[in-house]
């Protein structure tokens, strides 16, 4: 009989041989030696964990209690690896291009980089993983405690709850050794990878071991093995399609989605190459390893007795036979897929919890910048090793706690469902450039509810964390919400049921929340690198360096991955640059290698950052792009009111140059005035005095001299007085104390009256008017409008300088208003008058009359009283002036 | 999604490794129809439709597919020189 410590020695032999192995390989690695390392056929090895001692053992026990539907589970990722084309591809590039180093990695930087999503799918990925950790623990003891049974030379059962502990100590101490010994270039650990390959190589070997012997030793040939099964109680095919279909379909998605999974084949893939061999590669292993499980199972439940644990047929049979080195070494293979599982799930998620959980919160409680004091390196490492022990440590609770027992091994589809929550919001980010952010999250959040409630919680049986009642009669006594009848489909199995409602209305509402919601630029930018990946570059942005500053570069990764290594690393670039010292040029090639390395520390966007700051921005995220369009856009705005603010500036100027002009031009005119008024006023007084004084002290005048002497005074005086009236009229217009006689009249006796009181047309000069047009009623101070008009056709009078001067008196309505134009055909008024001839004093130039200028001042005085205005109308090929009234008042009496 | 069509007439390699492609993505087509055709066995009372015979069944399958996928993995080859104007087409 097998003995206990030849177990116990080869056990660890073999988990030294792994270490030596393990050890190898990287130091291999750094050396850059081995490229076998690289080989593709390691890649597909390190594939193979995704059959995990669940798969190992299980499989066996799954076939001898229904039949081939164990073959779903290999069918699946068959199916997935095949059409490889389809989405393999795709995400092994994104993961290349975008330095991803998880699937929550994956998700959040698909939707924007939005921690939140990294933390959601990292808790949910904890939840779903931790029971499968239990399930690998629960396969190593139960395996363990089998060969103590058999071993009757061993006096004492080892006691089970300190195998599962030690085991689950020397896991997360291998696990943290080389998962977390190197902490940089994108998350490869060759070590790890290394050891992987070989538990592969060991498990199938140990499978196909047993099989041959199982065929060929047990059952005596192929034909005899195939007479036993169909002689067995599995013989008939009688799969349930829902089973069948539901199962291959939940697989499939778990390959994409498992943590493990994805951590081998994307993050640890070095080479895109290596998919196309693992296409088929892959295939076949899987279909090697269930090879014999059905023949097993047949054998297994016709040879042992009744009630023994068809989940260790692999390991009891060759026992029974008395195959103790055959039993050795199926416990190795055993051992090997429930270890290798344990240690990249731990890698897998130590990565996510301590790059999207433990290090936002280290960083923001420490303020961390690019410049944070300490060593982030050692941060970072910490975190992921406690991370590592803390999700060993998840798993060995769960054992002790479910109790192991049968609840347990049903617990693998359970998990696979858990993390097929992952695939809408996985696949729709990398074919959908639609797929946002709140909607990854509400599929997200929708799915695992109804995971939790229809799979997770009652797989601890019914009333152990759900209550009976709760099964029988649904939620809040709803029957449509029974956990295991959702919306009343019953007779369904639980699984499938599970996994169809989970699956639909995450997708449902992934979709749905997705098309009505907008998504932030960031995320529409990483949505379009994600689902164009192939039109992109094959790798990521490089580094336009020749502005950063090496010695900055160097103060900080020195801080980040620690002083001699960061010191070694810039000195080996340096050394290949041709260069001594420790300072190398900042060439693109060196800060992407930087960049890569420190991307293994903090993560690849922080190291990005990082890079870019010290850099001086060469290659600028969104974020800063945004940041960069937002102070343009308040520039611009703040450069448009300026702009506006100038240009009233300018207006203003320019009005008041206008009023300068115009108040210079009136100091002249009032200087003009001045002169011309005390002329006008010195002119008659002087011939008032001359000739009162020829009055006074001539002796003997002629009456006739007397009375013609007398009559000069007279009309001298009579000037003085009429200028003395016309400056008293204005003032009194101006001031507003004006009353206003109004009448009602016609306008044609009006303009009668005013070309008679100005002479008519007397002389040469002629008056044009259109009487039928006169017809006007007006109610208005008819005297003072009569005013305007004689002095209008005086001023014609008086300055038309035309060989046959003319007058035209036009009358038209326009609106509500009376236009009256005096047009007359002399050389009108030059532009620079125009401005200042209804001012007080304004004189055209010198002309021939003797006028104080006040006139036209009157004028605008009177329109303005009357509600109407004057003004003078340019253009008319002679000096035209237009009175305008208003025809209200008018209308009111008519 | 793009607007440029490609020359009608290609290089023959080129061409070949476009309907390996489209035969890389058709396999899994197949895999799918073959793999679910014992589900139409279900409920016959034919005694031949015993663990055995659709275990046969389903591992010649996988083997058939196991070689198809090899023979178009050797096919598509490792010149990346066309994939990037491949794309997705």
């Amino acid at each position: 009989m097998a003995t206990l410590n030849v177990l116990i020695l080869v056990c660890l032999s073999y988990v030294v041989f792994l270490f030596a192995i393990a050890f190898a390989a990287d130091r291999a690695a750094l050396h850059g030696r081995g490229t076998w390392l690289h080989s593709p056929l390691i890649y597909t090895l390190s594939l193979s964990i995704y059959c995990t001692a669940w798969t190992f053992y299980g499989a066996v026990g799954f076939a001898a209690r229904s039949g081939l539907e164990y073959l779903t589970i290999y069918l699946g990722p068959t199916l997935v690896m095949i059409g490889w084309w389809w989405t393999l591809r795709k995400m092994v590039r994104i993961g290349r291009s975008q330095r991803i180093t998880s699937i929550a990695d994956l998700i959040s930087s698909r939707y924007g980089k939005s921690n939140t999503l990294a933390v959601f799918v990292t808790i949910l990925a904890v939840v779903g993983t931790t029971p499968y950790i239990a399930l690998q623990l629960q396969s190593v003891t139960l395996s363990f405690a089998t060969f103590a049974e058999a071993d009757l030379t061993s006096t004492s059962l080892p006691n089970r709850q300190s195998t599962a502990f030690l085991v689950a100590v020397g896991l997360a101490l291998f696990t943290i050794l080389f998962g977390t010994r190197n902490l940089d270039v994108n998350e490869r650990h060759h070590g790890v990878v290394m050891a992987i390959a070989l538990e592969a190589v060991v498990k199938l070997f140990a499978l196909l071991a047993v099989g041959v012997f199982v065929v060929w030793g047990l059952a005596g040939g192929v034909e005899q093995t195939l007479e036993r099964i169909n002689a067995s109680e599995i013989a008939r095919w009688e799969v349930p399609t829902s089973r069948w279909i539901g199962l291959t379909m939940l697989s499939a998605a778990a390959f994409l989605c498992l943590p493990r999974m994805f951590q081998v084949m994307v993050v640890e893939n070095e080479n895109e190459g290596h998919l196309r061999t693992a296409a088929w590669a892959f295939p076949a292993y899987l279909m090697l390893m269930s090879l014999f499980v059905v023949p097993i199972a047949a054998v297994g439940l016709d040879v042992l007795p009744q009630g023994s644990n068809p989940d260790l047929f692999v390991l009891t049979l060759p026992l029974n036979a008395g195959r103790d080195g055959l039993a050795i070494l199926s416990f190795l293979g055993g051992f090997s897929s429930a270890t290798s599982m344990v240690i990249v799930a731990a890698i897998a998620l130590s990565t996510m919890v301590s790059n999207h959980v433990v290090m936002p919160i280290w960083l923001h409680l420490t303020g961390g910048t690019a410049v944070v004091s300490g060593d982030v390196r050692n941060v970072a490492l910490l975190a992921r090793r406690l991370s590592i022990a803390g999700i060993v440590l998840l798993g060995y609770l769960y054992l002790q706690l479910s109790g192991g027992g049968t609840a347990l091994a049903a617990i693998g589809l359970v998990s696979f469902a858990g993390v097929a929550q992952f695939l809408p919001a996985l696949m729709g980010g990398l074919v959908w450039r639609g797929a946002t952010r709140l909607g990854a999250l509400c599929g997200l959040g929708v799915g695992f509810a109804v995971w939790m409630y229809c799979l997770f919680l009652p797989s601890f049986g019914s009333s152990s964390i759900l209550p009976q009642t709760l099964f029988d009669h649904g939620l809040f006594g709803m029957s449509w919400l029974r956990p295991q009848a959702l919306f009343g489909v019953e007779g369904m199995d639980q699984v499938v049921h599970a996994v169809m409602w989970s699956m639909l209305l995450n997708t449902a509402s992934f979709v749905f929340v997705s098309l009505v919601s907008f998504p932030k630029p960031v995320e529409r930018l990483q949505g379009a690198q994600f689902v164009n990946v192939f039109q992109h570059s094959a790798t990521a942005g490089s580094w336009s360096g020749g502005l950063a500053q090496s010695e900055d570069l160097m103060i900080m990764s020195q801080r980040i991955l620690g002083a001699p290594e960061a010191q070694a690393f810039f000195a080996a670039a340096a050394q290949r640059q041709g260069l001594a010292g420790y300072l190398p040029e900042p060439s693109p090639d060196f800060l992407q290698e930087l960049e890569r390395e420190l991307s293994g520390s903090v993560g690849a966007a922080t190291a990005h950052a990082m890079i870019s700051q010290i850099v001086g921005g060469a290659t600028v995220s969104v974020e800063d792009l945004m940041a960069v369009a937002d102070e343009t856009a308040q520039i611009m705005e703040y450069s448009n009111q300026l702009e506006a603010k100038s240009q009233e500036q300018a207006r203003t100027a320019r009005q008041l140059r206008e009023a300068n002009e115009k108040l210079t031009q009136l100091s002249v005119q009032k200087d003009g005035f001045l002169s011309q008024i005390s002329h006008e006023l010195r002119t008659p007084m002087t011939s008032i005095r001359a000739f009162s004084e020829i009055l006074r002290d001539t002796e003997d005048l002629s009456p006739e001299e007397q009375s013609k002497y007398s009559s000069i005074i007279h009309d001298e005086a009579i000037r003085l007085t009429r200028l003395l009236d016309d400056l008293l009229d204005l003032s009194v217009l101006e001031n507003g104390q004006v009353v206003l006689n109004e009448h009602k009249g016609c306008l044609e006796d009006l303009l009668d009256r005013a070309v008679a009181i100005t002479g008519g047309g007397a002389g040469n000069f002629a008056i044009r008017r259109e009487k039928s047009a006169e017809q006007v009623v007006l109610l208005t101070d008819l005297d003072r409008l009569a005013q305007v008009f004689i002095n209008l056709i005086a001023n014609a009078r008086k300055y038309c300088d035309a060989d046959r001067p003319e007058l035209t008196i036009k009358t038209s309505q326009k609106a509500d208003r009376l236009l009256v134009d005096f047009t007359d055909n002399g050389s009108g008024i030059p532009t620079d008058q125009q401005t200042v001839i209804f001012e007080k004093f304004s004189r055209i130039g010198q002309t021939k009359a003797g006028g104080a200028g006040l006139g036209l001042a009157i004028c605008r005085e009177i329109m303005a009283r009357l509600g109407g205005g004057i003004d003078y109308l340019p253009g008319q090929r002679g000096a035209s002036f237009r009175v305008t009234l208003p025809l209200n008042s008018q209308n009111a009496t008519q | 999604m793009k607007s440029k069509s490609g020359p009608v007439f290609l290089e023959r390699r080129t061409y070949r490794r476009r309907r390996m492609i489209d035969a890389a993505r058709l396999l899994p087509v197949l895999g799918i129809i073959l793999v679910s055709i014992p589900l139409l066995w279900n409920g016959t009372p034919d005694p031949h439709t015993r663990t055995t015979y659709a275990m046969f069944y389903l591992f010649v399958v996988w083997i058939i597919l196991v070689a198809l996928s090899a023979i178009i993995s050797r096919y598509l080859g490792p010149n990346e020189s066309d994939e990037q104007s491949l794309g997705d087409r």
